[in-house]
């Protein structure tokens, strides 16, 4: 049968299992809206802005496991698309970001709201592509699902000409493809993964390093069996939280600038470290040349191109986390390490993660939600609440965390919390979010109240774009340099005195809830902290913000400067310390 | 550092070019020359990629040339023999007779060949290995400072059939 483009569109989706479609319409998009109206099987999701609308796509990826779908218009729609593509692919979260574009006749005529966006995504996804015959438009759509979600997983834009939409042709879609130059690794080298089991057996003091690759293939199980199994301690990256579960007695902390003592610690004087699905990048290593030293390096990953980058491992390993971990469990054998974890258990004990001080702290709030939320997932913006949150968030099987990890992009806990409730309608969905940052997206205050989202929107609101005025405070000689929230044109420039005499806080977050329809709580006392998180998870309508008033110049301790080593962390805020 | 070849097997779609040299430039990876032909199935192109580097970051240029979608095979050709050659061309300016015969004396050393003459213009054709071209544009720069044009072409390599060294 003889179908339009568009139409095709909308049956590949079916066939894609695609229950769920972000979508914001323009001039190019038109026919492919025109296919969806009315369509049962498919739940459009018409948000406030294209930015907001990929983190909500790519929220729902993280927390479902499926494909995030995207569809805007050509040229503004596709260029605001940007952020959140470079987002997902650095966070290795698969999704299909579908952009109308001006008719192929017209391609290169700088019509109107034309833009490359194949040309401007090249370097930010996995793979973009502009369909050029009607032809091509099924096998290209299957092969964009299966690229997104297989190997390590990634964006595919998928750019389709108004012509292509509108021409008609076959109604048949391929169930199966094949990629000559794309052979994602389903395999586990044995002879490599004996080497490491060698190594293995010879250690004394063994840590495994987790990153985010094991959320991704979803071997969490296999990997708290694994740790069981051996003994090792287990240390995570940011990505990496919730590898195994965060209480239990073998998870040691997060590694990295802000890390705990004891899991930077463990890292600096362990005899092997064994990682799997991490990068290393350099928010983690801190001074390359000190890192590690002393350790043999295994490194597992199913991206050849992260293996001896940044770190040179002895032991590399390419293979997709789950796989290994299984073949692991097969072989591996119970070492005996006790007295290395005590001695990782004495440097958690006497450097534990813990603000210890009084008065409304982001501690208090996440504690609270580990209380409260048993069952939810929970998105951070960027900034010291997502690192908070980080160090505080208790996660387990039934509690999953997304951050924007790699590209560190303010704006991002809100909407992809969005696309995670949408995705995971039983669940609590939580935002944890900066006031800065939380404006960024502001306009899906709408999207949460007409699609009836009941999220909890957490604002810890200190006046700041925290995490920079941290640094200026620290390392900058205390000059905040345009970090001030709460800055009027009537105040003095080079002010760093926040009091209680600096002008009001604009928006006022709580009748900016009102104004959406949604419900604001402000919360200046940690007595009051249960009650505002119970009363939002009551308020099963629309979403809640709670706006936390937080000290203006509390910071994220422990840290490790720039420049240092692991083991050279400041551990405790001078003027503000505990 | 030390230089490197690459043979490159990639579809022959629009956007492949782009997408190689683009991965370059964006991890400041340094690119000698690059050089792009369809092969006998016209779906495929071969690109032949010059470069300097040392070993690690040559590394991660092959690996991350293998992870793109677009490309079908990899081949190091950095120690296989091989058969490589680069075309140049070089337009000399305001030769004297004195000039032209010193030209014709250094194609006959360097196995070029004068293509194009206009009494006082030279077109020089030589198809010899990037070096040797190094070679003779340097010696032509010396001599005839200021009053040449060079075209090349970048290199074009295959794998030797018999020959074991390179
Ligand atoms: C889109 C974007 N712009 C700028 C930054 C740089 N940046 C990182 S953290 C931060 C401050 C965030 O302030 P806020 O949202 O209030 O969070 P806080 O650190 O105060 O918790 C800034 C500006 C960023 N990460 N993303
Ligand atoms: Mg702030």
């Amino acid at each position: 049968m003889e179908i339009t483009g568009a139409e095709l569109f909308v049956k590949a989706l079916k066939e894609e299992s695609v229950t769920t479609l972000f979508a914001y319409p323009g001039g190019q998009a038109i026919d492919l809206f025109n296919a969806l109206y009315g369509e049962k099987e498919i739940d459009v999701i018409l948000p406030r802005h294209e930015q907001g609308l990929v983190h909500a796509a790519d929220g729902y990826a993280r927390s479902t496991g499926k494909v995030g779908v995207c569809l805007v218009t050509s040229g503004p729609g596709a260029t605001n698309l940007v952020t959140g593509i470079a987002t997902a692919n650095y966070d290795s979260v698969p999704l299909v970001c579908f952009t109308g574009q001006v008719p192929t006749s017209l391609i290169g005529n700088d019509a109107f709201q034309e833009v490359d966006i194949v040309g401007i995504t090249r370097s930010i996804s996995k793979y973009a592509v502009t369909v050029r015959k009607r032809e091509d438009l099924a096998e290209t759509i299957r092969k964009a699902f299966y690229i997104a979600k297989t190997g390590k997983p990634g964006v595919v834009a998928v750019d389709l000409p108004k012509d292509i939409q509108r021409a008609y042709g076959s109604d048949f879609y391929p169930k199966e493809i094949a990629i000559r130059g794309y052979k994602p690794n389903t395999s586990v080298h044995m002879g490599q993964l004996n080497k490491a089991l060698d190594i293995l057996r010879h250690a004394k003091k063994p840590v495994f390093l987790i990153g985010g690759g094991v959320n991704i293939a979803h071997a969490n199980k296999e990997m708290t069996r694994l740790a069981e199994l051996t003994g090792i301690p287990v240390i995570t990256t940011i990505m990496g939280k919730g590898a195994i579960p965060t209480t239990h007695s073998l998870y040691v902390g997060n590694i990295g600038i802000h890390g705990s003592y004891a899991a930077n610690r463990a890292i600096s004087n362990c005899d092997v470290l064994f990682s799997i699905g991490t990068r290393f990048n350099d928010r983690i290593t801190g001074k390359i040349e000190e890192f590690a030293t002393a350790a043999k390096i295994i490194h597992i990953d199913i991206d050849a191109a992260s293996i001896s980058r940044n770190i040179v491992v002895d032991v590399p390993i390419v293979a997709d986390a789950k796989k290994a971990i299984c073949s692991l469990l097969e072989k591996a054998e119970p070492l005996s390490v006790s007295e290395w974890v005590n001695e990782i258990n004495d440097w958690k004990k006497e450097y534990p993660i813990d603000m210890g001080r009084s008065g409304l702290t982001p501690q208090m709030v996440i504690k609270a939600v580990n209380e409260i939320f048993t069952d939810a997932v929970v998105t951070t913006d960027v900034g010291q609440n997502q690192l908070w949150t980080t160090q505080f968030l208790a996660l387990d099987e039934n509690r999953q965390m997304l951050p924007s990890g790699g590209l560190g992009t303010m704006g991002y806990g809100f909407p992809a919390a969005i696309g995670a409730k949408l995705g995971n309608p039983h669940k609590d969905v939580i935002v944890i979010s900066g006031d800065g940052g939380m404006q960024m997206n502001i306009q899906e205050m709408a999207t949460a109240v007409v699609y009836e989202l009941p999220i909890i929107i957490c604002i810890l609101n200190n006046g700041y774009l925290g995490n920079v005025r941290q640094w200026q405070e620290m390392f900058y000689d205390r000059r905040y340099s345009s970090t001030c929230m709460r800055y009027r044109r009537s105040c003095e420039i080079d002010c760093n005195t926040p009091d209680h005499c600096c002008p009001e806080y604009t928006p006022d977050f709580i009748r900016l809830a009102e104004s959406y329809g949604a419900k604001g709580i402000r919360v200046t006392k940690p007595a009051d902290i249960k009650d505002a998180l119970i009363s939002a998870k009551q308020n099963t309508k629309t979403p809640t913000i709670i706006e936390f008033i937080i000290d203006r110049e509390i910071n994220v301790m422990p840290i490790v400067p720039p420049g240092n080593s692991l083991n050279d962390m400041i551990l405790e805020s001078e003027e503000h310390g505990k | 550092m030390k230089k490197r070849w690459i043979c490159l097997f990639v579809e022959n779609e629009i956007g492949v070019l782009a997408r190689i040299s683009g991965l370059f430039s964006a991890k400041s990876y340094n690119l000698d020359s690059l050089t792009v032909g369809v092969t006998e199935d016209s779906t495929i192109s071969r690109m032949t990629i010059s470069l300097t580097s040392d070993d690690k970051t040559f590394e991660q240029i092959k690996k991350q040339l293998s992870r793109s979608v677009e490309v079908i095979k990899l081949v190091d050709y950095t120690d296989t023999p091989i058969h490589m050659k680069e075309i140049l061309f070089v337009r000399v300016n305001g030769c004297s007779d004195v000039d032209i015969t010193e030209l014709f004396r250094i194609s006959k050393v360097f196995g070029a060949t004068i293509i194009d003459y206009d009494g006082t213009t030279v077109l020089l054709e030589c198809t010899q290995t990037e070096n040797r071209n190094d070679d003779l544009i340097a010696l032509l720069q010396r001599k005839f400072t200021n009053r040449i044009e060079i075209v090349r072409g970048g290199s074009v390599a295959v794998e030797a059939v018999s020959i074991s060294e390179r």
